[in-house]
């Protein structure tokens, strides 16, 4: 039997007819076709399908999507108005190459959103533990701590770390 | 990987829920932080006709310190608010070891510490942790609430004290007194793995350093987690020393029971489970005397 849930994401409000069985990455890829969030693994390891679900990061392969009823969701594409300025995490990954392929680009964003939210100025162990459940296959990993440390100095209001990319 | 199909319920009481699982019988499972059902759900291994969602369940969600020297942690609470609680680290800084190690902050931000142990899987890290804290358990059901000591509530593979038609409501663990250190490790072979094996232990001391009580849990070595009895009573009543800990390490290896598996030989898993017996009660010893 269908419920009736009343979900907000991205700011905007939607009321939703869903199959109680229905994953929570499935309404938003299927059926809001906000394509942004990707599935991975499909098994809570890669963290490709992280978003935000009031404000804290999570797998939304692993979670139904009547279990976000009357809660707030955000997604990669909420994260900067269309047209305007880039998010600074968004920023920091585009110019220290933290990203090859984009895959996880969504997921790893989304986790380290929280991440800074919670300490903005994390130490490389730290974020490398934050993002521990965030798998990428591209990067070796060294440039996302990067992106995210210069994110973090962004927040801050600090000069931005040189850009040049690592090669090992 | 889709579920089969199934009705779902979040009632905004524990007796609605409650009349909702005896309504059902073992045609419903509780969802909970789900990281361990929804998994289970889209694998198949779990088919429940009906899915009684407790999150909207006011009260289930705080740790507090009550006026009896008990800490009550509801069953809804996450392993991030584990985590990240000042009140907890006070007198259990065993709970920094532990939410660490079990998988990865956004599963942490959906796991729940009475979700973890009502699925009652001698893999789960928060069993061994809760033997060596003593806590108690405490299960609510049609006919009101029953407490349940820890070392009474885990059967078997997946099984626990929890009965058709209760839910596992909240835990109460003990505040230990002054001079008490505890500490938990796992080996794992990478983050958010299940322990190869791990161990937790509390200690308490008195000022001439005599062990005066001591917790000893286990993970993932045994078919159902497993207190380490002769390991305790080689520390209490006699001064830390690399004798009495040797001892408690050799005997906590001999009386688990690890299978043989991906992770390790049952040869392997007993070393390792006294080589870390050892260091988490030098840890633990080391944060009682801090």
């Amino acid at each position: 039997m269908n419920k009736t849930i009343h979900v907000t994401v991205n700011g905007a409000k939607h009321t939703l007819e869903v199959e109680p069985r229905l994953l929570l990455v499935h309404m938003i890829r299927e059926v809001l076709n906000m394509t942004g969030t990707h599935i991975g693994c499909d098994t809570s390891s890669c963290g490709a399908c992280t978003i935000l679900l009031d404000g804290k990061s999570i797998k939304s392969c692993t979670v139904l999507a009547v279990q976000a009823d009357g809660r707030s969701i955000t997604t990669i594409e909420g994260l900067a108005p269309e047209g305007g300025p880039l998010h600074p995490l968004q920023e920091g990954f585009k110019e220290n190459h933290g990203l090859h392929c984009g895959f996880c680009t969504p997921g790893m964003i989304m986790r380290c959103v929280e991440l800074l939210e919670h300490n903005n100025n994390p130490t490389e162990d730290e974020i490398r533990w934050g993002i521990s459940g965030n798998l990428c296959r591209c990067t070796g990993y060294n440039n996302i701590v990067k992106a995210v440390q210069w994110a973090g100095a962004k927040m801050r209001g600090e000069e931005t770390p040189s850009t040049e990319p690592e090669f090992v | 990987m889709i579920a089969q199909s199934f009705q779902y319920e979040s009632p905004g009481t524990l007796a609605e829920a409650i009349a909702l699982l005896n309504e059902h019988g073992d045609e419903a499972k509780v969802l909970s932080g789900g990281h361990s059902l929804i998994p289970m759900l889209k694998l198949r291994f779990a088919t429940p006709a009906m899915l009684v969602d407790i999150n909207k369940i006011p009260g289930l969600s705080d740790i507090k310190e009550e006026v009896d020297g008990v800490i009550s942690i509801g069953a809804l609470v996450r392993e991030s608010q584990l985590e990240y609680s000042d009140l907890l680290a006070k007198h259990f800084p065993i709970f920094k070891d532990v939410t660490k190690l079990i998988a990865d902050p956004q599963v942490r931000n959906m796991g729940t510490l009475g979700g973890n142990l009502a699925h009652g899987d001698a893999a789960n890290d928060h069993p061994a942790v809760m033997i060596a804290l003593r806590a108690s358990v405490v299960i609510t059901g049609a006919d009101g609430e029953r407490v349940v000591p820890i070392d009474e509530f885990f059967f078997g593979f997946y099984m626990t004290a929890v009965q058709q038609g209760e839910i596992l409501t909240e835990i109460r663990l003990p505040i230990p007194s002054a001079k008490t250190g505890n500490a938990y490790h796992k080996l794992e072979r990478k983050v958010g793995d299940y322990a190869t094996a791990g161990v937790a232990v509390q200690i308490t001391l008195d000022e001439g350093g005599i062990v005066t009580a001591a917790g000893i849990g286990l993970t993932n070595v045994n078919p159902v987690p497993l207190r380490a009895v002769r390991s305790e009573e080689a520390l209490i009543g006699k001064p830390l020393s690399d004798e009495t800990i040797a001892l408690a390490a050799q005997y906590a290896s001999e009386d688990c029971s690890p299978s043989s598996d991906l992770r390790g030989s049952e040869e392997y898993k007993r070393h390792v489970t006294g080589v870390l017996v050892k260091r988490m009660i030098n840890k633990a010893a080391e944060r009682a005397m801090a």
